[in-house]
C-alpha cells in the first residue's frame, strides 16, 4: 500500500503557478492517474520516487516512510525501492537490453542475477533481443525492455508515466497483459500516468482523476470518465461538445433541469444538478452520443431534438466529424458509412438527437 | 630543425593534457551538475584565460612563482629550487593557461547526457559515483576527447605565457614555438619554416585524427531516438 498526503508548488510563471495538494492509498494492483497534461501527474510521480521534493506531507510504503516534511525525512531515490518508467523510457542508449536490464541488480551474485535477468526477459518476451542495444529494436521492444528493467529489482511500487504512448492498441493491450501476469505474482501497487481515454478502458480498475493539482474524483473508469464533473478532465476524457447555458427551472419530480443555450435554440432538458434557476452552467456532451437525423425525428424517448444545418464536414479515421449550427455549434460524429447514406454535405438541413442523461453538468 | 625543442613541447603538451584531465573532470562535474548560486563566478574564473592575453597571465604566474610569490615560496619550502624559468613552472602555468579548453567541452557534454538517465540510474540504485561511471563518462566520449585534443594542441600552441615564465633555456623552457620565435628574431628564415612547416603539419594530423574518431563516437553514443 503507498499512501502519499502532500502539497507542492508547482512554479511556472505567475500564470502558470498552481498548488499540487493531493492525499491518495494506492493498493495493490494497477490504479490509473488521470488527467489533462499539465494538471500535475508527472510531478506527483517524481515526489513518490524521491526525484522532486514535497513543500509539505509524508510519503510511505508499507508502513515505511520516504518522506515526511514533519521529521524532516527524505529518503534518495536509491533507498526507496520505487521503480518507474518514464515517458521517454530513458533505457541507456549505449548499452545492451540485458545490460540495461542487470544495471539495478549490481548488488546480487553473478548466478543468481543472470538468472533473475533471463527470467524477466523471458516474461517479457524479449529475451531474444538481449545483445541489442535501445535503438536496434522497436518502439514495443523498447517499452517491454524498461518494463523488465524496472520490475527486475523486485520494487516496492511501480510507476508507469506515460510508458505506451505511440503504440498501437493490441501492442498496448498485450504488454498490459504481461504486466499484469507478473502483478498477479508480485501484487505491488502499480501508479499508471496516461491521458488516453483508450488506455484507461483498457486498463480497467480503478481511477483517479487529477485536474490543476488536485484529485477531483475516484472510482471506476465508467464512474470518473463518463460522469466527469470538472471542465477541463470533460474536455481530457474526450467530451467535444461543451456547452455554457443558463438555467430555467428545475423539475425535481423528473429529475431534470431545463438549460437554455442561446437565443433562438429550444432548451434542452439535462440531470438535475447542484444549480437554481438563472445560474451560468457547462454542459458536456460527447459528439458520439448525439443522433444525427436528415429529417425531423417523430416517437423518440429523447427530449432533446434541435434542428440546424451542417456548417462543415471531416474526416477523421473512420469517423466524419460534422459541425452543426444550432444556434450553437455541435460536433456530432458519424460513422463514413452513415455520412455517405445521408449525403451529408455542408448546408443540409439536419436533427440532432441528445438523449437527458448523455448531457453532463459539469463544474469550472 | 630543433628536435630538443619539438621533443620539450609534446613532453609539455602530454603532461598538461594528463593533468587536465585529472582536474578538469570533477570540475566540469560540478559546474555541469550543481545548483550553486555563485556557481557563475566560477565559470567565468575558468574561461577567463579564453579572453585575456596570454602575457597578462604569464605575468601573474611570473609574479606568484617567483621568490616573493606565494607559489614560488611554498615551491623553495618543498623542493629547495625556485618555479620560475623551470620545466615544473611551465606545466603550472600552462595548465592554467588552457584550463578552459579541457573543462569546457567536458562541461557541454556532461550537460547534453539526458538527465532521465539520470534519474533512472539513481532509481534503479546506483550512487552518483556509479551514474558518473556507467552513465556519463560513456556517454561523454566524444567531450572527453575533444577536450584532452584541444588541451593538448592548445598547450603545443602556446607561447606568451611560456615566454613570460619559462624564459628561453634549451632543454628546459624553450618550446617549439619559442624555438620558432628565435629563428625568425635572428633572421634564419630557412631553420624557422622548418619547424614551422612540421609544427603544422603535426598539428593538422592530430587534429583530423580526431575529429575523425569523434565523428564515429558521437554517431555511436547518441541515437537519435534517445535526444529529446
Amino acid at each position: 500500500m503507498l499512501t502519499a498526503r502532500l502539497t507542492k508548488t508547482l512554479r511556472g510563471d505567475a500564470v502558470t503557478s498552481f498548488l499540487l495538494d493531493v492525499d491518495l492509498e494506492v493498493s495493490p494492483g494497477i490504479t490509473i492517474l488521470f488527467g489533462p497534461s499539465g494538471a500535475g501527474k508527472s510531478t506527483l510521480l517524481d515526489c513518490i520516487a524521491g526525484l522532486t521534493q514535497p513543500d509539505t506531507g509524508q510519503i510511505a510504503v508499507n508502513g515505511q516512510t520516504f518522506f515526511a516534511s514533519a521529521k524532516k525525512i527524505n529518503l534518495p531515490p536509491q533507498r526507496r525501492q520505487v521503480s518507474y518508467v518514464f515517458q521517454s523510457l530513458a533505457l541507456f542508449p549505449h548499452m545492451s537490453a540485458e545490460a540495461n536490464v542487470t544495471y539495478g541488480l549490481s548488488n546480487l551474485p553473478e548466478q543468481e542475477r543472470r538468472a533473475r535477468v533471463f527470467e524477466i526477459l523471458q516474461m517479457f518476451r524479449v529475451e531474444q533481443l538481449r545483445t541489442r542495444k535501445p535503438r536496434e529494436i522497436s518502439g514495443g521492444e523498447q517499452q517491454r525492455v524498461a518494463l523488465a528493467r524496472s520490475l527486475v529489482t523486485l520494487p516496492r511500487v511501480l510507476l508507469l508515466d506515460e510508458p505506451l504512448t505511440g503504440l498501437d492498441a493490441e501492442l498496448k493491450a498485450s504488454i498490459i497483459d504481461d504486466l499484469r501476469i507478473w502483478n498477479a505474482a508480485h501484487k505491488i501497487p502499480i501508479l499508471y500516468v496516461t491521458h488516453s481515454r483508450e488506455e484507461v478502458d483498457a486498463l480497467g480498475e480503478r481511477v483517479l482523476a487529477l485536474v490543476h493539482g488536485k484529485i477531483v474524483s475516484e472510482g471506476t473508469p465508467r464512474e470518473v470518465l463518463d460522469a466527469p464533473r470538472r471542465k477541463r478532465l470533460a474536455q481530457a476524457a474526450g467530451f467535444e461538445n461543451l456547452l455554457s447555458g443558463t438555467v430555467l427551472d428545475l423539475r425535481e419530480e423528473d429529475g431534470v433541469m431545463r438549460v437554455h443555450l442561446a437565443d433562438g435554440t429550444p432548451e434542452i432538458e439535462v440531470p438535475l444538478g447542484h444549480a437554481a434557476p438563472g445560474d451560468r452552467v457547462r454542459i458536456a456532451v460527447r459528439a458520439g452520443d448525439i443522433l444525427l437525423g436528415t429529417e425531423p425525428p417523430r416517437g423518440l424517448s429523447a427530449r432533446n431534438i434541435l434542428e440546424g444545418k451542417i456548417l462543415s464536414l471531416e474526416r477523421r479515421g473512420t469517423l466524419v466529424a460534422a459541425r452543426v449550427d444550432c444556434g450553437v455549434a455541435f460536433t456530432v460524429h458519424v460513422t463514413l458509412g452513415a455520412a455517405r447514406t445521408l449525403r451529408l454535405a455542408a448546408e443540409k438541413r439536419v436533427w440532432l438527437v441528445l438523449k437527458t442523461h448523455s448531457c453532463h453538468f459539469v463544474e469550472d | 630543425m630543433n628536435v630538443e625543442a619539438l621533443l620539450l613541447s609534446l613532453r609539455l603538451a602530454l603532461c598538461v593534457s594528463a593533468i587536465l584531465f585529472v582536474l578538469g573532470m570533477p570540475l566540469a562535474y560540478w559546474l555541469a551538475y550543481s545548483r550553486r548560486r555563485w556557481k557563475f563566478l566560477v565559470e567565468a574564473l575558468v574561461a577567463l584565460p579564453l579572453v585575456l592575453p596570454p602575457t597578462v597571465l604569464g605575468f601573474y604566474m611570473l609574479l606568484a612563482m617567483g621568490p616573493h610569490g606565494p607559489l614560488g615560496k611554498f615551491w623553495y619550502a618543498a623542493f629547495g629550487h625556485g618555479l620560475a624559468f623551470t620545466f615544473a613552472g611551465l606545466v603550472i602555468a600552462s595548465v592554467l593557461y588552457s584550463f578552459p579548453f579541457a573543462v569546457q567541452p567536458l562541461v557541454a557534454s556532461f550537460e547534453t547526457v539526458d538527465r532521465k538517465l539520470l534519474d533512472a540510474s539513481a532509481i534503479l540504485g546506483a550512487n552518483r559515483m556509479r551514474t558518473f561511471r556507467c552513465v556519463i563518462l560513456p556517454l561523454s566520449v566524444p567531450g572527453i576527447i575533444t577536450a584532452l585534443v584541444l588541451s593538448f594542441a592548445h598547450t603545443l600552441g602556446e607561447f606568451g605565457v611560456v615566454l613570460m615564465v619559462g624564459g628561453n633555456l634549451p632543454g628546459v623552457t624553450r618550446t617549439v614555438s619559442i624555438d620558432i620565435y628565435d629563428h625568425v628574431q635572428s633572421l634564419d628564415y630557412a631553420g624557422a619554416s622548418h619547424t614551422a612547416l612540421f609544427l603544422l603539419l603535426i598539428s593538422f594530423a592530430v587534429l583530423s585524427a580526431v575529429y575523425g574518431i569523434n565523428r564515429r563516437a558521437s554517431r555511436r553514443a547518441w541515437p537519435t531516438w534517445s535526444v529529446k
